[in-house]
């Protein structure tokens, strides 16, 4: 059984964000590019399953699409353990892009369960996962908080409004994974850091995707009123004003 | 023309959240000339269904099958994209939640529309269509560009205003053609929590952090949401050292939410959780750090230790509700 997790590199999310050519672009300047955090759990559950397969689990690979920059985030994946890596040279201009040239390479090189994060913390998304799948005619389970394989058989956690649903499912197929699916994101170890120069990174052409949406241009929110502060000796003030100034109780 | 919205029930019923959407849907409409077509699939009454009228829907399709009683995504995406073809739909609208982010993508590649999620306001303009949506969780917005001639959108809770409208909307079954080749997952068991108001319902949030100092000290706040009628939230570092459960996360990482008033008790703020909650309307911060960064994003805040201000709290509101 292969595993393929897709990764999008994005930047840390205590980042203070910024846009500049008049609002249009994303200002990358001094920023520190990261794993996407569900991305990052759904590396860390691929490899858990892999250790527990006693074997039937025989590699996870980490793919992205992006440009040559993306590549140190790719190699934190290798040096967090997965096998090897595949960078799809193109600018993920939008999920249609991201989702076509995952979708022509998995194609070609199938894999038995392919893992997405829920959600990019850039541009939320929310996309690829489902985009992916219904390019590829796979079946797909959004909103995934656990994954169990047991003698080849898959069941799964999903979770809905007010509680949880248990489904199985042939593969090979999508998870759309959530918080619940890892309990903390791997840290890479030195010995990571080492093997991750020699893993294998392949860089493979676009197959030339288009974006059907575009970004025109970007605004911050405007900026909130000061908090007013009420004495701790007066909690009926704080009441007092949710309920007239408010009108939230 | 139309715009056809995509109308999750839960157990038959319809929420706030069903209605935001046809009525944002019927602004589009009205803007582009067309008519709102709501979509129900599962098994739902048809005085539920008619209430869908109240809020602009021109015609509600009904497609009710066995198979589809629990979520199965290619098979609804297939059933929605029938839909959206039968009636020449140029937007096709969901909830910006999970049920809609699991059906919004493949709907948008069957159908080859753009899409844009996380909407939180009308269109700017329809030919070239341009959206607003939230990106960098609730840090910036973009004004988003389709390209395609059709779109998918989804729209992000509590955003738009529900308005009232004429009701003249008239049901009609729709007979989808649902191919067993689409279920190749199955749900085995469904487990429901009942009796607790949802996270993603909640007009009023009660958050705790790790200011609560224990997971055995959660009473207190406990006490609160049961008189606000309120659902119960966390911060991360409190599920992830196991006080509470994961579902209860919000930030970043865990839900995004938007109620009417959120209260942050013990919260320091840090940017991935403000990312999570500011888009609620109103936030009470109580935390003992006078500098700490939840009070830059309250509305209201107060200085000492939640344990103390807790029970006075929930009985000051106690008061108010018994005045």
């Amino acid at each position: 059984m292969k595993i393929l997790v897709c990764i999008s590199n994005v930047p840390d999310t205590t980042t203070k964000i910024r846009f500049t050519d008049d609002d249009t672009r994303f200002d990358t300047a001094s920023v520190q590019w990261i794993i996407n955090p569900w991305d990052e759990l759904a590396l860390t559950r691929a490899l858990e399953l892999k250790e527990g397969s006693g074997g039937s689990i025989e590699k996870v690979t980490v793919v992205n699409v992006g440009p040559k920059e993306s590549e140190p985030t790719i190699r934190k994946a290798l040096a967090i353990g997965a096998d090897d890596a595949v960078r799809i040279d193109a600018e993920p201009l939008d999920a249609h892009v991201v989702a076509g040239e995952l979708a022509g390479h998995i194609r070609n090189n199938p894999y038995d369960i392919v893992l997405c994060g829920i959600d990019s913390s850039d541009y939320n998304g929310s996309l690829v996962g489902g985009m992916l799948a219904e390019l590829l005619d796979l079946p797909s389970v959004s909103s995934v908080s656990k994954l169990n394989i047991e003698n080849d058989e898959i069941t799964i956690n999903r979770e809905i409004d007010g509680g949880s649903e248990i489904l199985s499912t042939e593969t090979p197929f999508v998870a759309i994974v959530q918080k619940g699916i890892a309990l903390e994101p791997r840290i890479p170890s030195m010995r990571g850091i080492m093997m991750a120069r020699k893993k294998p990174l392949n860089v493979v052409e676009a197959a030339g995707a288009e974006p059907l949406t575009e970004f025109v241009r970007f605004e911050l929110p405007p900026p909130k009123a000061a908090c007013k502060m009420v004495d701790e000796e007066n909690i009926r003030e704080l009441v007092a004003l949710l309920h007239n100034e408010a009108k939230v109780l | 023309m139309s715009v056809i919205v995509f109308v999750e029930n839960w157990d038959g019923k319809f929420k706030k959240l069903s209605f935001e959407l046809i009525s944002y849907a019927r602004q589009i409409a009205d803007k582009s000339g067309s008519r709102v077509i709501a979509l129900s699939i599962g098994t739902v009454e048809d005085d539920e269904l008619h209430k869908l009228g109240n809020y602009g829907a021109d015609k509600i399709l009904k497609v009710e099958d066995e198979r589809l009683n629990s979520l199965i995504n290619k098979a609804y995406a297939s059933v929605i994209t029938q839909a959206a073809e039968k009636e020449s739909s140029d937007t096709v609208l969901f909830s910006h939640n999970a049920t809609g982010k699991a059906l919004a993508p493949r709907v948008a590649v069957r159908l080859k529309a753009g899409a844009v999620t996380g909407v939180t306001e009308i269109p700017s303009s329809l030919d070239p269509f341009e959206v607003k949506k939230k990106v960098f969780t609730n840090k910036a917005f973009a004004n988003v560009r389709v390209r395609s001639v059709k779109n998918v959108l989804t729209l992000f809770q509590n955003s738009v205003e529900i308005k009232e409208t004429e009701n003249n909307a008239e049901i009609e079954a729709f007979d989808a053609e649902i191919r067993d080749q689409d279920f190749k997952t199955r749900v085995l068991e469904v487990n429901k929590i009942t009796g607790k108001v949802l996270l993603t319902d909640a007009e009023i949030v009660v958050s705790g952090g790790r200011g609560m100092k224990g997971p055995e000290k959660w009473q207190p706040l406990e006490d609160l949401a049961a008189e606000l009628g309120a659902a119960i939230a966390c911060s991360r570092p409190v599920s992830d050292e196991g006080w509470r459960p994961h579902e209860e996360h919000v930030g970043q990482t865990g839900k995004i939410i938007a109620p009417n008033l959120y209260f942050a008790l013990g919260i320091s703020g840090a940017i991935q959780h403000l990312g999570g909650v500011s888009s609620s309307k109103y936030i009470v911060a109580v935390n003992t750090d006078k500098d700490a960064p939840i009070f830059e994003a309250a509305d209201y805040g107060i200085v000492g230790d939640v344990h103390k201000i807790l029970p006075e709290l929930t009985g000051e509101i106690k008061k108010m509700k018994d005045a």
